[in-house]
């Protein structure tokens, strides 16, 4: 770990340093960085401790949570993120991963409601449970194509309405998702910005979340990107596992359909 | 016009019954009112960011409408006519301030997210969007580039008037425009946007140089 984080080091302070080259070498140098971030993942710590808690007996029941039905059938894991959100007979919803996870911590394990939404987020000084199981999960499906559902009449309607919702314009600035996420070729500084309206920029967005975050030393899932691209849009805070979130990755999900899931990924 | 509308209504009322009956998609009006529910039971307030910022106000609601598809000449005039009658002009009748605290002004991202600190600073960020300075290397392409502005038009007071104008109240030009209405929105002071100006026109801004 410590000659990775040296190795780390020194690719930042090299990427700083050919920073004043110019225009055309910088971009050049940040794509020599992200090439380079792809050779250590530390989200493989995360998957680890994951994988830990699924197997765990835990709870006021004390199971594991291997019964919990992701999809594709009770314990079934492989492959299960890339069919997802998708509708559930039990919970008459559509849910994604999170959802689904607090779901089966409430009900296989018997935590209570409040326990199992607490800390979604990790921080320098607190640890996610769910986030480690959302890393073991999604990369139990690296290399499936995305192939989320629209057969129910309510995975429609989630889609439908997180489409509504990825051009609502509202806040102090008219901000919505399609400002920044609607057109090829854009960028924010020298962010380059995924158009998420096609396939080609859903597949290759979608597909690299949840990543570990270098410049946070975190890993961080697809509800905490959403939370966040919406505090930029200076929209109040959204909450976490809500309708919006879940109808705004259905749309987003659905629009990645056919390609191979890549994540967790490394990113800047 | 009242009956008829009343009993447009009276039928966008009825419809709910019929679409669960038929399991028929519903209908573009009923998901975005199921939209617009559904946003408002997701967020919660948090720092200076209240629910209100979820309460569009008409330019908001009918960009939102015709978001990827093409507005119509009528609507876009409509938008364009109510948000320039918006602007409120400089009492001096001067548009130009500082360029210097402008590009400071162009520079800064923070302001009104619900992470900033209230008492701000505020800025415009105008590089995340635009080329200004040659200087800055930094910049995003959404806007076009203002690389040269002030030369390229002229530093006229027409020019300026213009530059004032569109930096306060961005729709008053171009309808569901992504450039924020910095001045009408309350983002940017009246001295902040004449700052701005300067930037974009002054002889001695590097924008010009």
């Amino acid at each position: 770990m410590t000659g990775r984080r040296l190795r780390f080091g020194a690719i930042v302070l090299s990427f700083a340093a050919s920073w004043a080259l110019g225009q055309t070498s910088t971009v050049d140098e940040i794509a020599k960085y992200r090439a380079a971030l792809q050779e250590g993942n530390p989200a493989e710590l995360w998957e680890a401790r994951g994988e830990a808690l699924w197997k765990q007996a835990r709870g006021p029941k004390n199971v594991s949570l291997e019964r919990c039905d992701l999809g594709l059938g009770p314990g079934i894991v492989k492959g299960a993120y890339a069919q997802l959100p998708r509708y559930f007979p039990d919970a008459d919803r559509v849910q994604d991963l999170e959802t689904r996870l607090v779901w089966c911590v409430v009900s296989l394990q018997g935590f209570s409601e409040v326990d199992a939404r607490k800390g979604p987020f990790g921080g320098p000084d607190r640890k996610s449970d769910l986030e480690a199981l959302v890393a073991w999960i999604t990369s139990e499906s690296r290399g499936v194509k995305m192939n989320v559902p629209q057969s129910h009449p309510k995975e429609r309607e989630a889609y439908a309405v997180g489409e509504k919702i990825f051009y609502f314009r509202g806040g102090t600035h008219d901000f919505a998702c399609a400002t920044c996420h609607g057109e090829d070729a854009k960028r924010i500084r020298l962010q380059d910005l995924p158009n998420l309206t096609t396939p080609q920029g859903a597949q290759k967005a979608y597909t690299t979340w949840p990543a570990y975050r270098v410049s946070q030393g975190e890993l961080r899932t697809f509800q905490w990107r959403l939370n966040d691209c919406f505090r930029q849009q200076r929209f109040p805070e959204l909450v976490f596992t809500s309708d919006a979130s879940i109808a705004l990755t259905t749309f987003l999900a659905r629009n990645a359909n056919g390609a191979a899931f890549d994540a967790p990924s490394i990113k800047r | 016009m009242n009956s008829i509308l009343a009993r447009a209504l009276l039928a966008a009322l009825a419809l709910p019954a019929f679409v669960v009956g038929c399991a028929t998609a519903p209908s573009d009006a009923e998901l975005t009112a199921k939209a617009d529910a559904t946003l408002k039971a997701s967020f919660r307030e948090q720092g200076q960011a209240k629910l209100d910022r979820l309460d569009q106000d008409d330019t908001q609601r009918t960009c939102s409408a015709y978001a990827g598809k093409p507005l119509p000449k009528e609507v876009a005039q409509r938008i364009e006519q109510a948000n320039l009658a918006a602007i409120r002009w400089p009492a001096d009748g001067r548009y130009i301030g500082d360029w210097k605290t402008g590009e400071k002004i162009a520079q800064e991202g923070r302001g009104m997210q619900y992470s900033d600190d209230p008492k701000g600073p505020v800025g415009a960020n105008c590089y995340a969007c635009h080329r200004l300075a040659p200087q800055e290397l930094s910049y995003g392409t959404i806007g076009p580039s203002l690389y040269q502005f002030g030369k390229l038009r002229g530093n006229t007071e027409d020019t300026r008037k213009y530059a004032y104008g569109k930096i306060w109240n961005a729709d008053a030009y171009n309808a569901c425009t992504n450039m924020p209405r910095f001045g009408h929105r309350g983002i940017l002071t009246e001295a902040q946007v004449k700052d701005l100006v300067a930037l974009l026109v002054d002889p001695e801004s590097p924008v010009n140089k």
